[in-house]
């Protein structure tokens, strides 16, 4: 790490790049205005999460529902998993965002945020889905056999025996995700929503200073990795729950 | 017609066939043990009779109803009848009480309060009263398996299926779980166990069945099975195991 500064500052041009990319000035100047704008990222992120947890969690448990009959939706499903899990995100964005408002059906929104959202639902759901998925098939048979033994439905055991134990298990790769989807709001900018990275771009066409990227950085970084402390410790706070024994 | 009938029992996964003609009638109030080697057949039988495995042949009938028959409703029968495993199976994620309480208040129809009032009453007689609001993990071996059986018992089962429950146990506390089952056979309960506690099953089983090969090999009181087998295949079985000292 050390080296790595040492061989950036000592490079021939590092008084210029210095002055485009590390300018204190311009970023105290343009500060307020992108995370004003970060606002937007934080609220698409906000939306999208909270839709993606759950949609995510029904397509994991269509795609392991068993026997034949559930063949057709179990084929649905994986084909939306894989298809979505494709396409690249920017390419989800670009044609939901400039695709569906041009079709001009009365009554849909024409809001770019709003395909933006959209967009990274449908991509993270296939990926979240896959998440819960492994979180359902690591939990031993036998507890769905204990429950359906004392007849319970399979609905019921899914809900109170199954799924509680695969989304414990599945909270720090679903955190990951999340923290994907949170950086990923910065392409829903290419639509023109003016989100933080929208905004310093605009910010840097005015003035030539690359250091207004870096305040969308920061403002990134500001979020994501007090995210997955928290989740560390929720993790942590659980392990410790059973362990003392205790009910919550 | 015996109140527990199961007929011309056959249970095969792909290719291999673990039950090929289970016949088996089970009187009320009677205690009867399998025994036999491992892969006979023995846990198949007991997932067969609960319907946790579907069957491929043969039926089986309880208290006069057919419950193999097309239409039944799997959930209903499998609260009559109580099932505990050799791994015990318990809910890590719930502490004792909601592990005893969540098929009677789900599946049994009783209120929260309702379902705690039976279930601390029957943790109480085990002796795990003050488990209540402990987690599986911090528990014994016994004491998980001893807590799986009160979870069974939580739904008033008619008949109890018993799956090798002491094969996971440290040998000091197998007989806890033992004299759990050995009270439940005094107050009358029915039960199918198939355990390799020969000693046990001589004591508590009024009727004892061999299994071999996914058949009943030969069946009768403990007393001629243990000490006069007519098979020679069931003798064999039994000097094995009086040769690993477990008789």
């Amino acid at each position: 790490m050390a080296g790595l500064v040492w061989a950036v500052t000592s490079a021939p041009n590092w008084p210029e790049v210095r002055d485009a990319f590390f300018d204190m000035d311009a970023y105290r100047r343009s500060f307020p205005s992108i995370a004003r704008a970060f606002l937007l990222n934080v609220k698409i992120f906000l939306i999208a999460e909270g839709i993606v947890l759950v949609t995510a969690l029904l397509l994991a448990v269509l795609r392991s529902l068993p026997g034949p009959v559930f063949f057709p939706l179990r084929l649905l499903a994986t084909a939306y998993a894989d298809l979505f899990r494709g396409i690249p995100t920017i390419l989800v964005i670009a044609l939901l965002g400039f695709g569906a408002p041009a079709l001009g059906i009365e009554g849909i929104p024409t809001s770019t945020t709003f395909w933006g959202v959209v967009s990274l639902v449908l991509v993270y759901t296939a990926y979240v889905s896959e998440v819960y998925r492994a979180g359902i098939e690591s939990v031993h048979p036998s507890q769905e056999a204990a429950a359906r033994s004392l007849g319970l439905t399979r609905t019921q055991s899914l809900r109170t025996v199954v799924l509680p134990q695969a989304v414990r298990r599945v909270i720090p790769p679903l955190l990951n995700d999340f923290i994907g989807l949170q950086k990923d709001t910065a392409l829903v900018g290419v639509l023109g929503s003016v989100e933080a990275f929208k905004q310093a771009q605009i910010e840097v066409s005015a003035d030539f200073n690359f250091t207004h990227y870096l305040v969308s950085a920061t403002l990134f970084v500001a979020i994501t990795i007090p995210l997955a402390r928290f989740v560390d410790w929720l993790v942590a706070r659980d392990r410790r729950q059973r362990q003392a024994g205790r009910l919550v | 017609m015996s109140w527990l009938q199961i007929e011309g029992l056959h249970k095969r996964f792909g290719r291999n066939e673990v039950l090929r003609g289970i016949d088996l009638g089970v009187a009320e109030h009677e205690v009867v043990a399998l025994i036999g080697a491992s892969g006979s057949g023995k846990s198949t039988l007991l997932r067969c009779v609960n319907l946790l495995e579907p069957i491929d042949a043969g039926r089986i009938e309880l208290a006069g109803e057919e419950i193999t028959a097309r239409g039944v409703d799997v959930n209903r029968v499998r609260r009559g009848i109580g099932i505990v495993f050799q791994a015990y199976n318990l809910f890590p994620h719930m502490s004792v009480l909601r592990n005893v309480t969540l098929a009677p208040t789900l599946a049994g129809g009783l209120s929260r309060g309702e379902a705690e009032e039976r279930a601390l009453e029957l943790l109480e007689r085990f002796g795990l009263a003050e488990k209540r609001d402990d987690y599986p993990d911090r528990l014994s071996g016994g004491q998980q398996q001893r807590v799986a059986i009160v979870r069974a018992l939580a739904m008033r089962p008619e008949l109890m299926l018993f799956d090798e429950v002491t094969s996971a146990l440290d040998p000091e506390l197998v007989a806890e779980v033992l004299n759990v089952i050995r009270e439940l056979a005094e107050g009358g309960m029915t039960m199918l166990i198939a355990t390799h506690e020969m000693g046990f099953a001589r004591d508590i089983a009024n009727r004892v069945c061999f299994l071999d090969d996914g058949v009943i090999l030969e069946e009768g009181p403990p007393e001629r099975i243990f000490s006069d087998p007519a098979e020679p295949r069931t003798r064999q079985f039994l000097d094995r195991i009086i040769a690993a000292g477990r008789l």
